[in-house]
């Protein structure tokens, strides 16, 4: 079975291609005329799309399909007299069409597979919308997670707003950070409603209510679609990290790779390369180290340099910004470099086999 | 009353994003944004890489008429010289 991985990186998009039994990797690219790619995914029907900004001609969303690229924009805006969109930092697909999501922070959703877009205004029309501050990144929307069944059930994460919930299709919104901390607010003020920073969302395995959040301050789990949240920080070298990816089938098996601190330095603790894998839902963890390099490994994993495939057992795969990329066929117990001088990745995605 | 012919010289960057776009293109348009609507016209997207949302010829985007830097307003007369450059920029 052959493993194709898309890597969004800071000069376009890069295909790698692993032929069966040949642990050799080929790589296509860059893509997208070298555009600042920030995340790519792909559907069971082989169409890769691509989002990204780039400095002269604006924000696009770019499709590979029967062999061919395009690049569309169309009603990828404000509109008149509002901040234009600036790049495009997430891409998902569910049942209720394809999501993008974008900076200054808002969604837009396509129902022709990214030929048009249009605003999602119910949630650019939030009550909250005045308040969300851009976090160092940037004010933008960075995951989008739907329901895999229900069209109606849609979440978001934004940096720094926090996390919302759309039970009608996009129509309204709730906030949904309820036991989610600042750190950086005065006592007493440390659980807004909205406000949070945070970083990564994932889904359980099979299993769309169990939700967890890497977040600036910490690690979070929800066991009812974030209506509550609870820390599972505790065994962790650091709260501080990007990613956060569930495993295809476990709900209870997450995948990170935490940073040493915000004003530390951002990189891999002590410069040693570690996955971090909890196995029971976030009560404990266990670094994963086999095949990454331990010294002078100053590591950056971005939020969306992670992900799993759907064997079994699971690959797990990240990027670092230092252009690395790692690949493990053993759910993280062994790691293998597939390549070392890429641009620098800022998304990492499995094309489903 | 027929609109001015203006020829509109188009960067290689900008070209390379619409495969067969030639280097230089004439177009009928009193304005900036006129001429920009006909290039859409043949080019469908070519506009949004050019405008943003606001709209306003995007920030790193340079449009020179007969040599000075125009806006979307910018009026056109017969025969004037319209650059499409990109700006210095990026990393």
């Amino acid at each position: 079975m052959e493993t194709t991985l898309l890597v969004g990186t800071r000069k376009g998009l890069l295909i790698l291609r692993e032929a069966a039994d040949e642990g050799a990797w080929r790589v296509e690219g860059p893509l997208c005329a070298a555009w600042p790619i920030n995340h790519a995914i792909a559907d069971a029907e082989g169409t890769i799309w691509a989002g990204g900004g780039n400095a002269w001609f604006g924000p696009a969303v770019w499709r590979l399909r029967d062999g061919a690229w395009t690049h569309s924009s169309d009603g990828l805006s404000y509109g008149e007299g509002r901040d234009p969109v600036t790049s495009v930092w997430c891409l998902a697909k569910g049942p209720g069409g394809l999501y993008a999501g974008v900076e200054p922070a808002g969604l837009f959703v396509s129902r022709d597979d990214g030929e048009s877009w249009s605003e999602v205004r119910g949630l650019s029309d939030h009550p909250s919308r005045p308040d969300w501050q851009p976090g160092g990144g940037g004010l933008i929307l960075h995951h989008v997670l739907p329901h895999p069944d229900d069209p109606a059930r849609i979440w978001i994460a934004i940096s720094t707003a926090g996390v919302f919930h759309s039970g009608d299709g996009g129509e309204s919104w709730e906030p949904r950070n309820r036991g989610t901390r600042i750190d950086y607010a005065p006592e007493g003020q440390q659980y807004p409603e909205v406000g949070q920073c945070v970083h990564a969302l994932a889904m359980g395995g099979g299993s769309p209510d169990r939700l967890y959040q890497q977040n600036h301050f910490g690690m979070f789990r929800s066991d009812d679609g974030g209506e509550a949240w609870e820390s599972i920080e505790a065994g962790l070298p650091s709260t501080f990290g990007f990613p956060a990816v569930g495993h295809p089938r476990d709900r209870d098996t997450l995948f990170l790779f935490p940073l040493n601190g915000d004003q530390a330095g951002r990189f891999a603790p002590e410069g040693r390369a570690a996955v971090w894998r909890t196995r029971d839902g976030g009560a404990s963890w266990q670094d994963l180290r086999g095949g990454l390099p331990q010294e002078n490994a100053f590591l950056t994993v971005l939020r969306q340099a992670m992900a799993v495939d759907g064997r079994d057992p699971a690959g797990v795969y990240f990027g670092s910004t230092s252009g690395a990329l790692f690949a493990s066929r053993d759910e993280g117990e062994s790691w293998r470099a597939i390549a070392r001088d890429l641009p620098s990745i800022a998304s990492v995605e499995v094309v489903p086999a | 009353m027929t609109a001015p012919v203006v020829t509109v010289h188009l960067a290689g960057a900008l070209r390379e994003l619409f495969p067969g776009v030639p280097r230089e293109v004439a177009v009928e348009a009193e304005t900036v944004a006129e001429m920009l609507d006909r290039l859409e016209a043949r080019w469908p997207g070519m506009r949004d890489r050019l405008c943003d949302g606001r709209p306003s010829v995007r920030r790193h985007i340079n449009i020179f008429v007969d040599g000075g830097r125009a806006v979307l307003g910018t009026p056109l007369e017969a025969g004037c010289e319209v650059y499409v450059f990109t700006a210095l920029s990026g990393g």
